[in-house]
């Protein structure tokens, strides 16, 4: 304990320190540090931040130091986000390459692999994206199509992956291609890193409901790829993806926490509800309750089930504290259940607020209102990527219930 | 607040779980409902809960209990849940103790200890109409020199049929609705005036109507001060919603691993229907809402042991949960077993009537909405 509460002195002094002002100021959309080669910053302090917190290592508190991680342990960990949390700074950095790659590199990538990509991914130097599906492999991932043959001491790729996150901005691309064309379909897969920077690599993005475009296709035409970047064993992949699907599937569900407004109760605050808050302001009140009662009826009901989803993640956590074991099948449960509760916090709002979140574009509503037409729309994919809340539902009766196939 | 017990806590659970499975697993109910037992619950089985120490948990160590706190015996009724075991350990253990608890040291001196010792048997009345509603009270208790007079009539009064002592929720002063002018009395059941109609439920369980006509009760039979009980009723009903809302989830759960069970072994079209999507989808969502439902209760229940400062609004959390997914989980699980579900010759009926009882029990899911959306402010 006294270790601990040691920790907490020196880590609130380091940051006291070392994050910068503008770093302490709230987020907006376009203030996201994804890192890369060529990173945008939307200020100088942010460069600086990330160097600081990279060189730490701890834009991956408990990855190993031997790699470039912090090396924190679980309780070390926590400490350090809740004096992040207290001083409201932002995030050093974000990326698939932390919340995806990086943990299933660790676990399944070979020691030159670990020593030359997780250092690169602790200090944003490199920016990942995802190359899983396909046109005709969506929720049947397994029936991907995207061929690497050999061709001496490196594979050459050809095929078309869709649905690659911000794929124009990024510098590499892990990517599931077929390797076994004759095997099962599980067993033909492989897992390779793939170098977006060649003439065999373009992408084109694709405009979704919301008008944004996050997403890209992206085509492989004789791309090149040497033998090295190869993770696990040919025709082994489908064990890498399935794990960094997990990783994938817990991130998604964390969008299900926060957002709308938490109901949590924090200590010296008043109670609220940050969805019933906002609808008083379009819907009005009634000696301090909600004017239309039905709606109150089903915030209620959702501020409950937000509650208590983000009490399991966290139960979650605390149990798997000693085990050390990382996401498992349940974590198909987190997903399904986040990203329904995020769709119905969006579907709510719009009941809420009524034309007011229906607005396109120009005069007549507020920047905010506009912003949550939009995410109400973006909101739409959440049970889609990562799997279908369908596949997830599916994940669950075979793994966690065992039930028969 | 804990999301893990403590090791205490998890030993009690082991040992209502052993108990549970040798001594009453879901044929003693059977036996207790088919036979001629008025009170709906086996007086030995009982007597072997009080020799378990269970009837004090919740009681001081000055008063010969062991103050295990509300998540120890609320650990111990989720294990009861499992098998639906009959007892008035609910009713006595935690909500009466709960309320005994606020009243003069001899009160306390005299009822705890009985009830650590032989099990003395209290219940509740509060409830007048066919909803809770602690506030809808107008059973009246007018003073007389050193006496109250009260008269009026309360309903499901859970395990009221055959207690020992009865706590009633009576008006000294104000009008129904009021939060002020409520007190607290313990009367004897056989005291003159009072009628007690026991009424047997469709959880065979036995709840009771009670008629006060004139019924004395000296002042020091006062629990807390005159006029002045909300707060103490609130309170004790947060434990109390807290801990039926463990014995709920106990249930749920079994009633959802027979039914999983069930999903394994049962064929048709030459299939486990276990390996039909349909039903798939429906038992994944179901274990997602338990894991939900096991959070809520076990952040309620600690809550109150760890001073916690949400206990009121967690209580209603859980209770509005848990009394949904109970729900859900009793028609699926009579669903899913097709015709042998809607037979009494299979358990898995006994959730659902068992369900709809519980979910009354101080306030069902809409009512504890209700009460959460208010103490969050709208």
């Amino acid at each position: 304990m006294e270790n601990l509460d040691q920790f907490r002195t020196e880590t609130k002094e380091w940051l006291e320190e070392n994050c910068p002002p503008e770093m302490r100021k709230p987020m907006g959309p376009g203030d996201v540090v994804w890192g890369g080669r060529n990173c945008k910053f939307p200020h100088p302090d942010a460069k600086l931040w990330l160097e600081r917190m990279g060189e730490k290592g701890w834009t991956c508190p408990t990855w190993p130091k031997e790699y470039g991680g912090g090396g924190l342990s679980f309780d070390e960990n926590k400490i350090l986000q809740e004096e992040l949390m207290a001083i409201r700074a932002r995030p050093a950095l974000s990326s698939f390459g932390i919340w995806m790659l990086g943990p299933a590199l660790l676990e399944f990538a070979s020691e030159e692999q670990k020593k030359k990509y997780i250092p690169e991914i602790v200090k944003g130097e490199i920016r990942w994206c995802q190359g899983y599906s396909e046109p005709g492999s969506g929720s049947d991932l397994a029936s991907l199509k995207t061929k690497a043959e050999d061709n001496g001491d490196h594979f050459v790729v050809n095929g078309q992956k869709v649905w690659t996150s911000y794929a124009d901005d990024c510098d590499m691309i892990f990517t599931l291609v077929r390797t076994g064309p004759q095997e099962p379909k599980h067993d033909g897969i492989s897992f390779l890193l793939i170098d977006m920077d060649q003439p065999g690599v373009t992408t084109k993005p694709i405009k979704l409901i919301s008008g944004k475009s996050p997403f890209c296709e992206t085509f492989f035409d004789n791309a090149v790829v040497p033998k090295e970047n190869l993770v696990s064993e040919l025709n082994k992949g489908w064990d890498v993806a399935k794990r960094l699907l997990q990783h994938e599937r817990n991130m998604i569900a964390g969008m299900g926490l926060g957002g709308g407004g938490s109901a949590k109760k924090k200590k010296d605050q008043p109670i609220s509800s940050g969805m019933a808050t906002m609808a008083k302001t379009y819907v009005g009140e009634e000696s301090g309750k909600l004017a239309n009662p039905a709606l109150r009826q089903k915030i209620a009901s959702f501020d409950i089930n937000s509650h208590a989803f983000s009490l399991t993640m966290k139960r979650a956590s605390e149990e798997s504290k000693s085990s050390n074991s990382g996401p498992s099948p349940a974590s198909s449960m987190f997903k399904y259940y986040g990203s329904e509760s995020n769709k119905l916090r969006y579907e709510l709002m719009l009941e809420a607020m009524g034309t007011k979140a229906l607005g396109w574009e120009g005069e007549g509503f507020g920047p905010a209102e506009l912003a949550i037409t939009r995410e109400w729309l973006r909101t739409k994919a959440n049970s889609i990527e990562g799997g279908t809340s369908e596949v997830q539902l599916n994940i669950i009766a075979k793994r966690v219930l065992d039930l028969p196939q | 607040m804990s999301l893990i017990l403590n090791e205490e806590q998890v030993f009690l659970k082991d040992s209502a779980k052993k108990f549970a499975s040798e001594k009453t697993p879901t044929t003693h109910f059977r036996e207790v409902r088919d036979s001629e037992i008025e009170n709906c619950y086996d007086d030995k089985v009982w007597q072997e809960m009080v020799s378990l120490g269970w009837t004090g948990i919740l009681v001081p160590e000055e008063f010969g209990g062991s103050n295990f706190g509300v998540a120890g015996i609320s650990s111990i009724l989720e294990e009861l849940g499992r098998t639906l075991t009959p007892s008035p350990l609910f009713s006595t253990a935690v909500v009466g103790v709960s309320l005994i608890k606020h009243a003069s040291d001899d009160i306390k001196k005299d009822i705890l200890s009985k009830v650590v010792q032989e099990g003395l048997r209290l219940c509740f009345a509060i409830e007048e109409s066919n909803h809770h509603d602690p506030l809808k009270i107008s059973c009246e208790a007018k003073k007389d020199g050193n006496n109250f007079i009260i008269s009026g009539e309360k309903s499901f009064v859970i395990d009221g049929g055959f207690a020992d002592k009865v706590i009633i929720a009576a008006r000294t002063s104000g009008k129904e609705g009021d939060k002020d002018g409520l007190s607290l009395f313990v009367v004897d059941a056989a005291t003159k005036g009072l009628t007690i109609t026991p009424t047997k439920m469709v959880d065979s369980r036995n709840a009771a109507n009670m008629k006060f006509d004139n019924v004395k009760a000296s002042s020091d039979m006062l629990i807390g001060k005159e006029d002045n009980a909300y707060e103490i009723i609130e309170s004790v009903l947060d434990i109390s919603r807290a801990a039926i809302s463990a014995e709920m989830l106990g249930s749920a759960l079994q009633a959802y691993e027979i039914t999983l069970d069930y999903l394994k072994e049962r064929e048709q079209f030459g299939e486990k229907i276990g390996s039909f999507q349909a039903l798939q989808h429906r038992a994944a969502i179901m274990f997602s809402e338990l894991e939900l439902c096991k959070s809520c209760v076990i952040e309620s229940i600690t809550s109150f042991d760890e001073g916690g400062n949400d206990s009121e609004r967690l209580a209603s959390l859980s209770k509005a949960k848990v009394g949904e997914v109970f729900h859900l989980i009793s028609n699926e699980s009579v669903q899913m077993h097709g015709g042998i579900g809607v037979t009494d010759e299979y358990d898995i009926g006994l959730y659902l009537k068992r369900a709809r009882v519980a979910e009354q029990i101080f306030g069902d899911s809409d009512f504890h909405k209700n009460r959460y959306a208010e103490l969050t402010g709208y």
